[in-house]
């Protein structure tokens, strides 16, 4: 089975360093849950793996590893190449594209990551065969078939966005999917029915990534292994007990235990608050 | 179906504008004398003009430096063997128009034209109408041709709306305006397919022709213009100094499409002015996507109570293009409605400047007026000036304005790219959306699937 492959990822974004040396390896096929407190670097590991152009990797390795051996490196992809190589990102803060609906905006990305080597230009994946398979995974998610008019995350709600995301999933069956915070701003109906509606889509075939503070998400997708992050590192990792302990608990036995993560957590929020901002413009933190 | 590039281009005009190339031009016209009278008069006007001045308001970001008016004359004629472009909106048409089935896979229906004109450098190459159409009191063809005939309903309104007088362009198409074309339509009758007008230049060539339609109380039509050829930018280009008159009657609806699609060494001078009478409505919409210079006047007049108007404006610009619109909605009468929303994007260096202004009378209580421009900027080096304006004497009204101008978020490119998009492919999916708001409320739909995908082929890569 292919991995999902991560060591030693240092990240920085204008100037500051969030990452400090993250280590973490997915299988398809198996969920993993990060935890941490707010501007541990959870998002920023999130857009790392994507490639977003403000997050810059200063050392380390993001690679995609084949059963067979053979190392794709992810960090030398541009972010569409990244998505056409199975990766996924849901959006803790989905970006809205006024004036294209979301039908269209999903037939072009479907039809990309399905057929890697299309030239811009060529044709789209056919209409009828895109609408019927549309329409099915919409009904499997229980979603009203109009939603798919609207103009991407245009006015949306807070849990119509996450909705949108999680059809985007559905529909685009990556091999790793990271999730960032996508019971953020949900009520707790809302909190399982994405639960339910990940667990659906997740299987064998796909390696998953739950960003989230909560352990409600986790109820349907049960992890492997529970990350902690603390000041831009992975500390501490566990079984699904573990994200238990820190929903109840909190991160005050962590910072305890590990006394130079906590340190570099107070550094990097007393820089952000010199700089005068809590996050990157555009992104969580 | 389109006509490869025009194979030819004009020679240097024997004879500048001027009274000696009148005399040629009357003694070559089958006009009544009224016509003619008319042609005299704003050529006399024409000799004691100079070039609009810079300080006029309107054209104060114009730049006609390199604007030489000497250099321009009535061109000769294309012969038989010149060709004229079909046009991006004929063959819209004709290919059809894209129809949802219940199954969801959809198909194409084919369209038709109801009528058809072309002229190419300001000579008729074709002219056609329905015979149903023409049975039914219908006119339609060229202005020297149906001037004679109809006298009786178009003299009236022959170079009514648009005053001849206020500068050297002006004057110049009132004297040689050529290849023009009329369309009235009786009250009433009601056309279903459009009626398609294109106007060709070769490079170098001189358009000078002006439309008039007239719908009558209760009549209905849908009318498309459009341009194309001329030289590309650097080589001697191409001309147009043209004007349209627009009368929709009592409880009449006109849709109407301007689309300016010359090559980019085209000079575009045109004035174009609408009334509407009471409970009338008009859908008017402008593209403009070619020429090296435009200078657009867009008015409109609402005469008669309830009468509405909605504007549309499509513009796209690259290069070194410089477009400019001057827009007005003159509210004369109360209960009326205006609405116009301009949008453009701009790429590379090129300059877009649109000018509005809503006018209420004293009379015109109850005014429901609306004006905006929102403009994408598309590289750093473009350069985009709405400036809206009001002038209201009437007390119960509501008008309001806005203007917008933004460039393509890297946050919405990284989405996309997040989900298998292209940069550029990103790029064009938000200029497309970007559209999509003035797109919704032109309902002639192959025109703006034709607009779409015009804009969507000049697209390059977001700077």
């Amino acid at each position: 089975m292919e991995r999902l492959v991560i060591r030693g990822l240092h990240v920085a974004v204008e100037g500051q360093e969030i990452l400090k040396g993250v280590d973490l390896e997915i299988g398809r096929g198996e969920v993993h849950a990060l935890m941490g407190p707010n501007g541990s670097g959870k998002s920023t590991l999130g857009y790392a793996i994507m490639g977003h152009p403000a997050y810059e990797v200063t050392s380390g390795t993001i690679e995609l590893v084949a059963a067979d051996g053979t190392r794709r490196d992810v960090l030398a992809m541009e972010p569409d190449e990244r998505a056409r190589a199975g990766i996924f990102l849901a959006f803790q803060r989905p970006m809205a594209i006024p004036g294209v609906r979301l039908a269209d905006f999903l037939r072009h990305s479907v039809t990309n990551v399905r057929n890697p080597d299309r030239k811009e230009g060529e044709e789209l994946m056919p209409m009828r065969e895109f609408r019927a398979e549309l329409k099915a995974k919409m009904a499997e998610l229980s979603m009203d078939p109009d939603f798919a008019r609207r103009y991407v995350n245009d006015g949306f709600s807070g849990g119509e966005m996450k909705r949108a995301e999680i059809l985007q999933l559905a529909m685009l069956r990556p091999g790793f999917a990271i999730l960032d915070e996508t019971d953020s701003g949900l009520d707790a109906d809302a909190v399982r029915l994405a639960s339910e509606s990940i667990a659906k889509i997740g299987g064998a075939e796909m390696g998953i990534l739950i960003i989230t503070h909560h352990e409600q998400l986790l109820e349907h997708n049960v992890p492997l292994r529970t990350h902690v992050m603390l000041g831009g590192r992975i500390v501490e990792s566990g079984g699904p007990e573990l994200a238990a302990e820190l929903h109840k608990k909190g991160y005050e036995r962590i910072r305890v235990a590990y006394p130079d993560a906590a340190a570099a957590e107070r550094a990097m929020e007393d820089a952000a608050g010199l700089a005068g901002r809590a996050v990157p413009a555009g992104a969580g933190a | 179906m389109t006509a490869a590039t025009l194979p030819h281009r004009s020679p240097a005009p024997s004879v500048a504008f001027g009274a000696e190339a009148l005399h040629a031009v009357l003694a070559a016209s089958p006009a009544p004398g009224w016509v003619s009278d008319l042609r005299r008069s704003a050529c006399e006007r024409l000799t004691g003009l100079g070039l609009p001045d810079r300080r006029d308001e309107n054209w104060m970001r114009t730049d006609l430096r390199l604007f030489k008016p000497a250099a321009w004359g009535p061109t000769r004629s294309p012969g038989t063997g010149a060709v004229v472009d079909e046009g991006l909106l004929a063959e819209a048409i004709v290919s059809g128009e894209l129809v949802d089935t219940a199954d969801g896979s959809g198909h194409r229906v084919a369209g038709r034209l109801a009528g058809r004109f072309a002229s190419l450098d300001g000579h008729v190459m074709r002219e056609e109408l329905d015979a149903s159409l023409a049975a039914q009191g219908v006119v339609f063809g060229s202005a020297e041709r149906v001037l004679a005939e109809r006298a009786d309903v178009l003299k009236a309104h022959w170079f009514s709306l648009i005053d001849s007088s206020t500068d050297w362009f002006a004057a110049l198409h009132a004297a040689f305006h050529a290849a023009s074309v009329v369309l009235y339509v009786p009250p009433r009758v009601r056309i279903a397919d459009p009626l398609h007008v294109v106007a060709g230049l070769t490079d170098g060539g001189v358009d000078t022709s002006h439309v008039l339609v007239v719908l009558g109380e209760g009549a209905e039509a849908t009318v498309l213009t459009e341009t194309a050829g001329g030289g590309a930018a650097g080589s001697t280009g191409g001309f147009h100094c043209g004007g349209t008159e627009i009368v929709v009657g009592e409880n009449a609806f006109l849709r109407m499409v301007n689309l300016q699609n010359w090559n980019t060494g085209v000079w575009h001078v045109a004035r174009q002015r609408a009334v509407v009478r009471a409970n009338g409505r008009l859908q008017w919409t402008l593209g403009a996507l070619g020429s090296r210079l435009s200078q657009v006047a867009q008015d409109v007049a609402l005469v008669g109570r309830g009468a509405d108007a909605q504007v549309n404006g499509v513009m796209f610009t690259e290069g070194r293009q410089q477009l400019v619109f001057n827009t007005s909605q003159h509210h004369e009468a109360a209960a009326c409605r205006s609405d116009l929303l301009y949008k453009g994007a701009l790429q590379d260096r090129s300059r877009l400047v649109w000018r509005g202004m809503i006018k209420v009378d004293k009379a015109a209580q109850k005014t429901d007026g609306y004006q905006r421009n929102d403009n994408l900027m598309l590289s750093k080096t473009a350069r985009a000036d709405s400036i809206p304006g009001l002038e209201i004497e009437a007390d119960d009204v509501r008008c309001t304005h806005g203007a917008t101008s933004g460039r393509v978020d890297g946050q919405q490119v990284f989405y996309a790219q997040a989900r298998g998009l292209t940069a550029d492919e990103a790029a064009r999916l938000v200029v497309a959306g970007f559209f999509q708001q003035v797109f919704d409320r032109i309902t002639i739909a192959p025109v703006r699937e034709a607009l779409a995908r015009a804009i969507g082929r000049r697209i390059r890569r977001i700077s």
